[in-house]
């Protein structure tokens, strides 16, 4: 019987580390960024059913990069997690910072006593009450949190979009504005040359802070069109109302249904009448107070 | 600022991170069945009091559903709320009305929202309605050993279907029977006077405002004959609660165009006590 050899831990930990990289590292990059009125998220994903990018909770969204079964798992455990912990306490109760927390527990333990570690980063974020108040958390195959300012980039030569995304993002831009330059730095490689990339090839959702309840929104077809348009084609407000007012039903699904019917302003439907809006599904108290 | 969090103490627990099932309900039941109605069990033959909501209405307009609820609990003879809620937006396209005890049937409420939305999430899609309408009546189903000792629920069900862009009304049975029903439906102690007014009031291809009226009216009759149905309470402006449900969404009826409405259909039963015909 041949006796192992021995190997010291720090070598066990940076062989897992060296295999989580190299495997993050294949894989295309995800953008999240914060701008004037929430936080967008631009990943590169030519596929329309296998998402990188999820809605989790009423203002909580996940993005994330690498294997698919790996991420998708805990994406899963997320909505879950934040399921469970709404319904037995409050709406209100279920935050990024503990879902963060969860998450870097589960990571690092895998990280530490599996056979493999997961090849996966994730990047959590909340939308607060203002952009001073948004939380985009990262969190890494071995289980590191780092609480992220304005914006962050995952995937293969994410050093390289960083500092891109570094230069060009200031606080208070507008939708459009992040989306153009996420779609810059996504589309630009490591030295430096532009590859095409065109919205078959993106998946855009955002964290709207001016939606009520539930605030995750995908943006898709001719809305994501004209937001990567060229600036002052069209006016800002149009595509503001188209996002925030558009009602929720479609959230999630890439239906040409989330265009609100071009008959009723604002998707608002036949509330000529002047009916409240639906009051939120989430609380027992439902018909709540009508604005 | 970057932190690392070591041990093992809060990792998500292998229920969460197994692959299974997109519902709420079967996740819970499995992790933590106490947090569901039906893993509470009850000392057999005992009964309580506990308060109970009564009457729900529903019909069909052009265009969409409307549900309209009373606002009385009732304990035995005693009023136990004047404004209670008793019709919630189960979803974007639907709204579900209770009947019955109204700690439980708000609990199964809660959860059943739950459930519809950690569907949409976990599957990136909507349910049909009719899967909606089936994971109700299962629901309903696991409430049965409550419901026989005397804690029943009884919902009613309403949504507008993406598919077909037309509003259904589902009804329920204690043991959870699940049926589609016709034009109008109502539940709930004063529902054998509601379902004579809808009877006589509703007609197909209403409009929005005449439906409207018309729940109210069948709802003031359930309230003129069950004491457990409270009528409109002009002195302390509370009103039925009105939600609608068309292609937009649901939606409840704002509180000054309800009150617009029950003042019309009071000031019509002065010397009219049968009301509209």
């Amino acid at each position: 019987m041949s006796m192992p050899f021995y190997v010291p831990p720090e070598q066990v930990m940076k062989d897992r580390a060296d295999f989580a990289r190299k495997g993050i590292a294949r894989g295309r990059s995800v953008v999240v960024v914060g701008y004037d009125r929430g936080i967008a998220f631009v990943a590169e994903n030519p596929s329309r059913a296998l998402h990188k990018v999820s809605e989790i909770y009423d203002r909580i969204a996940f993005a994330a990069v690498g294997r698919y079964n790996e991420f998708e798992s805990l994406r899963v455990a997320g909505i879950r997690y934040a399921d469970l912990r709404g319904y037995s306490y409050d709406r209100t109760d279920v935050t990024a910072r503990a879902l963060a927390n969860t998450y870097a527990q589960t990571l690092g333990a895998v990280f530490t006593q599996e056979s493999k570690p997961f090849e996966i980063e994730i990047v959590v974020a909340e939308v607060g009450a203002d952009s001073g108040a948004d939380q985009i958390f990262r969190l890494t195959y071995d289980g590191s949190v780092a609480d992220e300012q304005g914006f962050v980039a995952m995937g293969g030569a994410s050093d390289v979009a960083e500092e891109r995304l570094g230069t060009g993002w200031r606080p208070g831009m507008s939708l459009s504005e992040v989306l153009r330059l996420a779609v810059d730095v996504l589309a630009t490689g490591e030295n430096g040359e532009r590859r095409p990339l065109d919205e078959a090839q993106l998946e855009v959702a955002v964290l709207d802070r001016d939606r009520p309840r539930r605030s995750f929104r995908r943006i898709v077809g001719p809305l994501l069109t004209r937001l990567l348009g060229e600036p002052g084609e069209s006016a800002e407000s149009a595509e503001r109302r188209e996002i925030t007012d558009a009602p929720a039903g479609v959230l999630g699904a890439d239906s040409t249904a989330a265009e609100p019917d071009p008959g009723a302003p604002g998707g608002a439907g036949s509330a000529s009448d002047g009916a409240g809006p639906a009051g939120p599904p989430g609380s027992p108290g439902p018909a709540a107070p009508p604005a | 600022m970057t932190q690392s969090f070591p041990g093992r103490s809060r990792r998500l627990d292998d229920a969460f991170l197994s692959a299974g099932s997109s519902s709420f309900t079967e996740f819970v039941t499995a992790y933590r069945p106490e947090l569901l109605p039906a893993g509470r069990r009850l000392p057999s033959g005992a009964s309580i009091e506990a308060p109970h909501g009564t009457t729900i209405v529903a019909l069909l307009f052009d265009g969409g559903v409307i549900m309209a609820g009373d606002r009385r609990a009732t304990m035995g003879n005693v009023i136990a709320n004047r404004d209670m809620e008793k019709v919630f937006a189960a979803d974007d396209y639907s709204v579900v009305g209770i009947a019955g005890t109204a700690g439980i049937a708000i609990e199964l409420v809660r959860l059943y929202q739950v459930e519809l939305e950690h569907y949409e999430k976990i599957e990136g899609a909507i349910m049909s309605l009719e899967g909606k309408a089936n994971r109700l009546a299962s629901m309903i189903r696991g409430n049965l050993a409550l419901a026989m000792q005397g804690l029943t629920v009884v919902p009613t069900y309403a949504g507008f279907d993406l598919e077909s862009a037309t509003g259904r009304i589902y009804s329920y049975d204690v043991t959870g029977g699940c049926y589609v029903e016709g034009g109008h439906h109502s539940t709930g102690s004063g529902s054998v006077f509601a379902r004579g007014s809808l009877k006589k009031l509703w007609r197909p291809g209403l409009d929005e405002q005449q439906a409207v009226s018309v729940a109210i009216e069948a709802l003031y009759d359930a309230a003129d004959d069950d004491s457990a149905t409270g009528g409109p309470d002009l002195g302390r402006q509370i009103w039925p609660t009105v939600a609608v449900v068309d292609h937009s969404g649901a939606r409840f009826v704002a509180q000054d165009l309800l009150e617009q409405h029950v003042e019309r259909v009071v000031a019509a039963r002065r010397d009219n006590p049968g009301g509209a015909r």
